[in-house]
């Protein structure tokens, strides 16, 4: 079965490395907003200049798989190679967690600007521990947002899942609490982002970095939304036929 | 021993029924020929065989077990649509891709080799012919040493010799005891590899025989003539299509037809006949009631 799983993780990277600019255009857009909006007005205090790296990297993470695995499933489900892979003998499982893998491993790439400048350009500053408590949590708050993003891509057809994509991106990330630095965001956020899986992610990560209390509430509603994720993506995929007559 | 099992299958799309009741059998050891029009059902039926779809109702089985479930297709070949091999990957990633899936595939080298496509393994599938594409498509089916392979139109878009070559590697798998479900839109085809053949149209298996009976029911001569008056009554024609002046009749027996429309007196020119299309002998047979 592990054996599976890297096979099918292996065919995403080689495939997706073979057109670079998609995992250039995916790490540029997060450097980009860091080089806007932290550097210049937050880059000269640690404090914030950390806690808002820690928001642009929740930011990113939502982003990049929200697009990757929703806009790129659903792409891939009208590929006539798709009801191919579906007659061999691999399930759901070798499937997604390969998807899974390779999706981590390019989110890796698109991150890693991020943590440069951060690291030179601003006053951000992490202990060695801290700095792995963040790179783990990082892994782990990826999870839900995958798992989002395979629902979307095998519910929908591509066009879509582009804009079911848009929609969510940007409630998710305000709502979320990504756009504020800890607990300057307005009222309302406040009371919904840890419900939110951007909110309690970005919470995680907080935490993960800084001296944000650990919340509880937001790990429980983060699992929750982990686990009703999977059942979704998992449902959806079970349903899925490919096209009609293909 | 039964390999592969159609009972009472019906598929739906929403309104669309694309097969209705259909029973069909396939033993150990044999070549059938899946034969139909365009539309008639052949691709849904494979697509349930193959676990890629569920049945509306009734009961799918491969080797035994529900073609849904991953282990049931341990031992299934498939040829992917040439058009749809990844293309950027190279020929022999794609390969290996496909082997990982067996427990006891064939060494990626002699499945090349066997196909005649061991030069193309550095390429991108993206920039390979139609016919390299399709050699490809069909090697990946037999990746696995699989114990039923299903090849939907293995051949088409290929030169002769590429066409007798895959042949070739077709009746070898057979004759080291591989069961082949294939479908065609050559007739030639199926004569050439299976001994029984199947034919789909509207939904339903309208033939299942031997291919010999169903080249009988397939052999069809299309009569064209021009004629000004309407023509009379005709023994054996069982088709009929006016443009004009211009008829044309479909009979099994074209020398008779002729026959009969000199002994009518009919003033007809410009008389053509030829071969009826797979198609059109299809077609025929979709419209009689009950043909087997």
């Amino acid at each position: 079965m592990s054996g599976l799983i890297l096979t099918h993780a292996r065919f995403q990277l080689i495939e997706t490395s073979r057109t670079p600019i998609a995992i250039i255009g995916s790490a540029i857009w997060p450097a980009a907003s860091m080089l806007a909006f932290v550097v210049p007005y937050a880059g000269d205090d640690p404090h914030f200049a950390t806690y808002a790296t820690a928001s642009m990297l929740t930011f990113a993470v939502m982003s990049t798989n929200l697009f990757q695995y929703g806009v790129g499933v659903a792409d891939d489900r009208v590929q006539p190679w798709d009801p191919y892979v579906r007659t061999l003998a691999a399930g759901a499982l070798p499937r997604f967690a390969g998807r899974l893998l390779a999706g981590l491993a390019l989110m890796a790439v698109a991150l890693l600007p991020v943590v440069l400048i951060s690291a030179f350009l601003t006053a951000a500053t992490l202990s060695p521990f801290r700095f792995l408590l963040a790179i783990l949590t990082t892994a782990l708050i990826a999870i839900p947002f995958i798992l989002m993003g395979l629902a979307i891509g095998y519910s929908l057809p591509p066009k879509a899942a582009v804009v079911v994509a848009q929609v969510l991106f940007l409630p998710l990330a305000f709502g979320g609490g990504l756009m504020t630095a800890p607990g300057w965001a307005p009222g309302f956020v406040d009371t919904v982002a840890p419900y939110l899986p951007t909110g309690g992610s970005v919470r995680l990560m907080w935490a993960a970095v800084g001296e944000y209390p650990f919340s509880p509430t937001a790990v429980v509603s983060l699992l929750t939304w982990t686990i009703a994720l999977a059942g979704v993506a998992l449902w959806a995929y079970r349903r899925d036929e490919g096209r009609r007559f293909s | 021993m039964i390999l592969a099992r159609a009972v009472d299958v019906s598929r739906h799309y929403g309104d669309t029924v694309a097969l209705d009741h259909v029973s069909l059998d396939i033993a150990a050891g044999e070549i059938v020929g899946l034969l139909g029009p365009n539309g008639a059902g052949k691709s849904t039926l494979i697509s349930l065989l193959t676990g890629v779809r569920k049945p509306s109702s009734g009961q799918v089985e491969l080797l035994g077990a529900d073609p849904r479930r991953p282990e049931s297709r341990r031992h299934l070949g498939v040829t992917p649509q040439e058009t749809g091999l990844p293309g950027t990957l190279r020929v022999g990633e794609v390969v290996d891709f496909v082997r990982a899936h067996y427990p006891d595939p064939l060494p990626r080298a002699e499945l090349l080799s066997r196909f005649g496509i061991s030069d193309l393994v550095r390429r991108q599938t993206g920039g390979l012919s139609g016919g390299q594409k399709r050699r490809v498509a069909v090697a990946l089916a037999f990746a696995g040493r699989p114990k039923i392979v299903f090849l939907d139109e293995p051949t088409t878009g290929l030169d002769v010799e590429a066409r007798r070559a895959l042949w070739d590697g077709i009746r070898q798998f057979h004759a080291e005891g591989g069961t082949i479900v294939l479908t065609s839109h050559y007739l030639e085809e199926i004569e050439a590899l299976a001994r029984r053949a199947v034919v789909i149209g509207g939904g339903r298996v309208l033939v299942d025989d031997t291919v010999d009976a169903v080249r009988g029911l397939v052999a069809v001569r299309r009569v064209s003539l021009t004629s000004a008056v309407p023509l009379p009554a005709l023994d054996g024609v069982t088709a009929t299509d006016r443009e004009g002046d211009r008829w044309h009749l479909l009979s099994p027996d074209a020398d008779q037809l002729v026959r009969d429309l000199v002994t009518a007196g009919v003033t007809f020119t410009d008389l053509e006949i030829r071969p009826a299309s797979l198609e059109e002998a299809f077609l025929r047979l979709l419209e009689e009631p009950c043909p087997a």
